[in-house]
């Protein structure tokens, strides 16, 4: 009988140890996405803010001038913000209403034999590298947009515009899809049994109710489209003016970044970094107000 | 109009015939209602007369059918996929399977659920749902509507200073009657309950009963209930179902008192396993 507790202290003592190990791994992995959040930021506001305190250069010049010169020692941002604010405003214009229709008739109208196919082409389209995005709207969207509206170049702001449209359905879809169909069965039934249509029932019930989700579905596309680089050079053209007509070649704020950081040193290497401070900044926002509305949408 | 007792005297006059002869005519007839969930069988050779102006308790055993046939009633059951029905259900005239104006139908025939579910909207914009979407804009119409259908749901007092803020602010046992309020504001002939007071506390009951036995005079009710007192209180006439089939159909009085098939008394008495 003796010989028992002692077994069990022992086994007891290497729990405690496995225990208190794994509390350290979880920690350590949990800390580890926040320090490397920490360091990124922490590089490129330090990298980014060094011309605007080091060396004199106005913030002001660099977010509102409209020459980008770094031979010159000119950063003006300017027409890359607007270029990448124009290119993400009528991506949302093309790609929110797509990707609600979308979501309402795989949640809303369709038997499920056939949402049964289209929910997983529409998730598969998030899985597609961003790169085969921009050579399909190299190879089909330009060449296409030429043709037709007699362009001496495709690549313009509307191909950014209809390659980050595309890009941004999954998410749109698959996050408004969800949003519609936690929406509870009873709203439905009880507009259908106050003689509405199935459509009134859902744009005028259904979408309502939904309506935080959605709207993070908005905000989250949008975060995919201002952030999307690599599609982007691609079909942008690369023109360092402020758009003026969904015709023109743009370059918006994150191809600039790619473009130029390879070759760039000194002050022109620190604009970029500064660009990147610009486009989180970005970023930012939309996480703060994707933030409230989710608190809202708690309530 | 669909009868099934020889008409009296005013057959011309529907009002002064129905306030003089209550239980002539019938409202929904139902003559061998079979129902299937895919393979299931739900409901069996269901056949009732429902009589206008009456109020019509369902009872049985959970499980037995008596939601599903309730929703036969208003075709809630074409939204499941996979339901199958066959027999007649004629409601004034007209076999409601053989039209296609589910809207019509459910504008006459209009239902209070077993949850409250009001719409996350004001109560307001609730009560005047049905109407906006049978197109009527008119504010001053539908500031009418909402206040009749409001106080025909004895709910107007409550809630009058608060017609513009949400309707998921009240109290359960107020939710569900502006559900009813809802309801009515449609105009309805006949209003289908399904457990309307299950998910509420005594008093809210009570109320919600004591406005049932009130809207007799109006509507014609089917009331689904678990609840055998509630049943021997605000009805006229039960069905007693088991296993989707119609056991017994009788005045309330008769059912709760001297039944005449045993599984009925079994059940009505609380022997029923
Ligand atoms: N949507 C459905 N799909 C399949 N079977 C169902 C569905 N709804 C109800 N049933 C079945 O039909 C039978 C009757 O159910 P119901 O009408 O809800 O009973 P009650 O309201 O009397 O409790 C039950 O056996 C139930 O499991
Ligand atoms: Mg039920």
């Amino acid at each position: 009988m003796s010989t028992l507790p002692v077994k069990r202290e022992k086994s007891n003592k290497r729990k405690y140890f496995m225990e208190k190990l794994s509390g350290k791994v979880f920690l350590f992995c949990a800390l580890l996405s926040v320090i490397s959040l920490l360091l990124i930021i922490g590089f490129v506001f330090f990298k980014g803010s060094k011309p605007f305190i080091g060396e004199g250069y106005s913030i002001v010049d660099f977010l509102f001038g409209n020459d980008w010169v770094p031979s010159e020692n000119q950063f003006g941002i300017f027409p890359m913000i607007v270029a990448s604010i124009y290119a993400t405003i009528g991506a949302l214009i093309i790609g929110v209403p797509v990707g609600l229709f979308t979501a309402i008739f795989l949640a809303e109208i369709a038997p499920k034999s056939i949402a049964k196919i289209i929910s997983p082409a529409v998730q598969l389209l998030a899985g597609i590298p961003s790169v085969l995005y921009g050579v399909f709207g190299l190879a089909v969207i330009v060449p296409f947009l030429q043709n037709q509206l007699g362009l001496i170049k495709g690549q313009s702001l509307i191909a950014v515009i209809l390659v980050l449209a595309i890009m941004m359905l999954p998410t749109v879809v698959t996050v408004a899809e969800t949003a519609i169909r936690a929406v509870p069965k009873s709203y439905r039934e009880g507009s259908l049994a106050l003689g509405a249509s199935q459509i009134g029932t859902i744009f005028k019930v259904v979408v309502p109710s939904a309506k935080s989700g959605i709207m993070t579905a908005v905000v989250l596309g949008m975060g995919r489209a201002i952030g999307e680089t690599m599609a982007v050079i691609l079909v942008a053209g690369n023109s360092l003016i402020i758009p003026t007509s969904l015709t023109d070649s743009i370059r918006p704020l994150t191809t600039n970044i790619a473009l130029e950081m390879g070759y760039a040193f000194g002050t022109h290497q620190e604009m970029l970094f500064a660009t990147g401070i610009v486009l989180f900044s970005f970023i930012l926002l939309l996480n703060f107000v994707l933030a409230r509305i989710s608190s809202k949408g708690g309530n | 109009m669909y009868t099934t007792i020889l008409e009296p005297k005013m057959v011309k006059d529907e009002k002064s015939t129905v306030t003089e002869t209550p239980e002539t005519k019938t409202k929904i007839h139902v003559e061998n209602l079979n129902l299937f969930y895919g393979e299931k069988q739900a409901l069996f050779d269901v056949s009732i007369d429902i009589k206008e102006k009456e109020v019509t308790a369902l009872i049985g055993p959970s499980g037995c059918g008596k939601s599903t046939f309730l929703r036969t009633l208003n075709r809630m059951n074409d939204l499941i996929e996979g339901v199958k029905i066959s027999g007649k259900i004629i409601i004034d005239d007209e076999n409601i399977y053989e039209s296609n104006d589910v809207i019509k139908l459910r504008t006459k025939v209009g239902m209070v659920f077993q949850k409250p579910n009001l719409f996350p909207m004001s109560i307001y914009d609730n009560v005047a749902y049905g109407p906006r979407m049978q197109g009527i804009k008119n504010k001053a119409i539908l500031n009418e509507i909402v206040e009749n259908s409001l106080r025909g749901a004895a709910i107007w007092d409550e809630v009058q200073d608060r017609l513009k803020s949400s309707a998921l602010g009240l109290s359960g046992g107020q939710q569900q009657r502006v559900c009813i309020a809802r309801a009515i504001a449609m105009k309805p002939d006949v209003i289908l309950m399904d457990e309307p007071t299950s998910a509420l506390d005594p008093i809210s009951t009570l109320k919600i009963e004591e406005l049932i036995a009130a809207m007799k005079k109006d509507y014609t009710i089917v009331i689904v209930t678990h609840n055998m007192q509630q049943a021997a209180r605000v009805s006229d006439k039960t069905a007693f179902f088991l296993n989707g089939e119609i056991i017994e159909f009788d005045e309330t009085s008769k059912i709760f008192s001297m039944p005449s098939d045993q599984r009925t008394e079994d059940y009505v008495t609380g022997r029923f396993g």
